[in-house]
């Protein structure tokens, strides 16, 4: 008679911890080119292998290699190269402004800024995107006014949201940029029903649903591949795949030994597996995603492989959880520096043109800050009227709100 | 037309109307619904307009809040108001809110249907009567109707509201008013006047409340299922109630209820749903706080007990005419 083990509970651990060294060979990261490119009207069974590997374009020294290079021009890598640096530039003066007390709160995208920026760029601009709260770069990408975000951040009387929302928390129907919520997942099938609602309506726009690693645990996150497959909505499902959330490491969340990218595949959608921090890849995977969705081919899923360097936002102190230098190690770098590194060995950057650019960048935010902080900023006081709280809760102000609002005397 | 083709024809006339009325939840599609509330709609506009979908109902909701966001008007059920819960995140963080924190950039202007109520020993789960957890989120409005007349109308001001909406259905009359008394036969709405619906385009308001029954002793707040219970019951009692039935539960129709209250003295609040925090506590204290001068009684409240719904006790649990006379008794008497 054999006896019985004791079961153990398995609770995924990362490998770095403050203080250790992370072992990164976890991550599987396929050397650049060597991952195949699809037709896209590729069975979405047949995305099995690419959802296991990671598509990559530029290689260790800057040349755009394998089937996956795109066909960009020296002015769209250009202009990347641009908005990734504003997002950067943009993100540490408003964290300093955080400090500064300027605004209650922020978050930066530090290290992600091509993800957001190059599949931007492979949209039509009236292509709506279900953004997180770290896709700052699609706005910059679409061209929409720093001022006007500083003013949503600092919630002063010029913020669109009327102060209602915490900072980050945008809103920009004209730049095709839905409204964030805090709570994680929901608009992700959000996405998906406008998807469906684009061909519902025989339109030619598509959807693009955003998630975290950590927020693929939600059920929303199941709910709109499941839709999406479902229907063949148009819609490119990405998967930010930074390592982490919050303090939590994608191995609790369901990394462990598998990938995001698979979870498309079990539910029957073409997916892609893609280093997030390589602008040319993630430029090219999203014109394919986009050429898919739009030929009525259906859904496509992308992990993006990325590392989320900053702080989870300003309340959070990563020195507590990980390796206060693990980006330094991260295999696949930094995708301002690789994209950067590609011009120049294009002959088409030089350091001092981005020295330059950076100067400009820089005073660029500092003077859409000073115009937003004419408006106001939280800490003075210059921000929407209280009467403003009862007005959108309905389209018209019900008998009930109204006298809320007489009783507030105002 | 019965409360089902009442409904039916309602969402007919809009999807009729309106190109962008959409309609979609579980079995609604080739099959028409488990209580055939869409029988024939796929057929008349076509599956991409009336269509199936997952056994989800946040995907579902999310899925409609998306197309809203896109500017259809969806129309959408939850078979059950039982199962609506999966969707109270997609509902409570998102629909009752995004107009709110877009500052109008996007809106939600869809309707949920769902069946509501007990009394078809329906047991725990095809019993609830949620009504109480929408009406206390800011940004939704909460409805439900007891006759077809009034189905047909206010489900058309629903759709064309521009606010989302919970459409809560007493699944009890669907097919003719019920009073309580489960020991006699069901009368069809064929025989009854409120069962004549007119086959066009008509509306109810939205936050209008009716008068079910003038009377002069007592004013009961009801709606659903219990307006039919406390007709039986101010009859069978003997009593001069005025009866309003809600109809909309929030927004709801203060000015009515408080000139009715005014002018009986005595009120009594009726609901299937469990009694503790339930939408009843905030009629009774709006009546306390508008009409306290001219109360004669304490407020009574007659609800489900504040247990989950039983199978086999149903008609111990349900609060049937009996039940509903005592309180009224009890009300006239203090």
């Amino acid at each position: 008679m054999s006896k019985d083990q004791a079961l153990r509970l398995h609770v995924p651990e990362p490998t770095g911890r403050p203080g250790c060294a992370t072992d990164f060979s976890y991550l599987r990261v396929s050397p650049a080119g060597s991952v195949r490119k699809p037709p896209v009207d590729v069975l979405p069974m047949d995305t099995r292998d690419i959802a296991y590997s990671l598509v990559r374009v530029l290689d260790d020294d800057g040349n755009a290699v394998g089937q996956w290079a795109p066909e960009l021009s020296i002015d769209q890598m250009r202009a990347g190269l641009r908005t990734m640096l504003q997002t950067r530039i943009f993100d540490a003066r408003m964290l300093t402004a955080q400090r500064q007390k300027k605004m209650s709160f922020y978050m930066q995208s530090l290290g992600e800024e091509a993800i957001g920026t190059a599949q931007a760029l492979a949209l039509r601009p009236d292509d709506m995107c279900f953004p997180t709260y770290r896709q700052q770069s699609i706005l910059l990408q679409r061209g929409y006014p720093m001022v006007d975000m500083i003013c949503q951040l600092m919630s002063n009387e010029r913020d669109p949201l009327k102060g209602r929302q915490l900072p980050v928390m945008y809103s920009v129907k004209e730049k095709g940029f839905f409204s964030i919520s805090g709570n994680l997942a929901t608009q992700y099938i959000q996405a998906v029903g406008w998807a469906m609602a684009s061909a519902i309506k025989g339109d030619t726009r598509i959807a693009s649903a955003w998630i975290g690693d950590g927020a693929t645990a939600e059920a929303d996150f199941d709910t709109g591949l499941t839709f999406a497959h479902v229907y063949s909505a148009p819609v490119i499902l990405n998967v930010v795949n930074n390592q982490w959330a919050i303090s939590t490491f994608q191995a609790i969340a369901g990394g462990e030994n598998t990938t995001f990218a698979a979870r498309g595949v079990g539910c029957g959608i073409a997916s892609l597996r893609v280093d997030g921090n390589d602008f040319l890849a993630v430029y090219a995977a999203s014109c394919w995603a986009a050429e898919r969705a739009r030929n009525n081919l259906g859904p496509t899923l992308i992990e993006w492989v990325t590392y989320r360097a900053g702080p989870h936002s300003t309340s959070d102190d990563p020195s507590k959880y990980r390796p206060a230098d693990e980006w330094n190690s991260f295999p696949l770098g930094d995708p301002i520096g690789r994209l950067k590194r590609h011009l120049i060995t294009l002959g088409a950057w030089s350091e001092k043109e981005h020295e330059e650019t950076h100067k400009a960048l820089e005073a660029e935010v500092i003077a859409a800050q000073k115009e937003a902080e004419q408006y106001g900023t939280l800490a003075t006081g210059h921000v929407f009227s209280p009467a403003q709280m009862f007005e959108d809760v309905y389209k018209d102000m019900p008998e009930h709100l109204r006298v809320q609002r007489q009783q507030l005397g105002i | 037309m019965t409360m089902i083709q009442a409904l039916r024809s309602a969402q007919d006339v809009m999807m009729e109307r309106d190109d962008n009325v959409v309609v979609f939840g579980q079995d609604v599609g080739y099959f028409g619904g488990v209580f055939r509330v869409t029988e024939g709609l796929q057929k008349k506009y076509g599956k991409s307009r009336v269509f199936d979908a997952p056994i989800s109902e946040s995907g579902i909701v999310g899925a409609a809040i998306g197309m809203a966001a896109y500017g259809l008007r969806p129309c959408i059920e939850i078979q059950f108001a039982d199962y609506i819960y999966p969707a109270y995140d997609q509902i409570v963080s998102e629909a009752a809110r995004l107009r709110f924190r877009s500052a109008g950039d996007f809106t939600a202007p869809l309707t949920i249907r769902t069946p509501c109520g007990g009394g078809i020993y329906g047991g725990q789960t095809h019993s609830q009567s949620p009504e109480a957890v929408f009406a206390h989120v800011c940004g939704l409005r909460t409805v439900m109707p007891s006759n077809p007349y009034d189905a047909k109308g206010l489900l058309i001001s629903a759709i064309e509201n521009d606010d989302p909406v919970i459409f809560l259905e007493p699944k009890r009359l669907y097919n003719g008013p019920f009073d309580g008394h489960h020991d006699r036969p069901v009368v069809p709405w064929s025989q009854h006047p409120m069962g004549e619906v007119p086959e066009g385009y008509y509306n109810v308001p939205l936050d209008k409340a009716a008068i079910f029954r003038p009377g002069a002793e007592l004013t009961v707040l009801a709606y659903g299922t219990m307006v039919w219970v406390c007709e039986a019951a101010a009859r069978e009692a003997g009593i001069d109630a005025e009866i309003i039935d809600l109809r909309s539960l929030w927004p709801l129709d203060l000015a009515t209820i408080v000139e009715s209250v005014k002018k009986t003295g005595r009120c009594v609040v009726v609901h299937e749903a469990t009694r503790t925090c339930g939408f009843g506590a905030e009629l009774v204290s709006l009546v306390q706080e508008h009409c306290f001068y001219h109360l004669e009684a304490p407020i009574e409240r007659v609800t489900g007990w504040d247990t989950p719904y039983p199978h086999a006790q149903e008609w111990a649990y349900f609060p049937g005419p009996a039940r509903v006379a005592q309180a009224f008794k009890r009300t006239l008497e203090a």
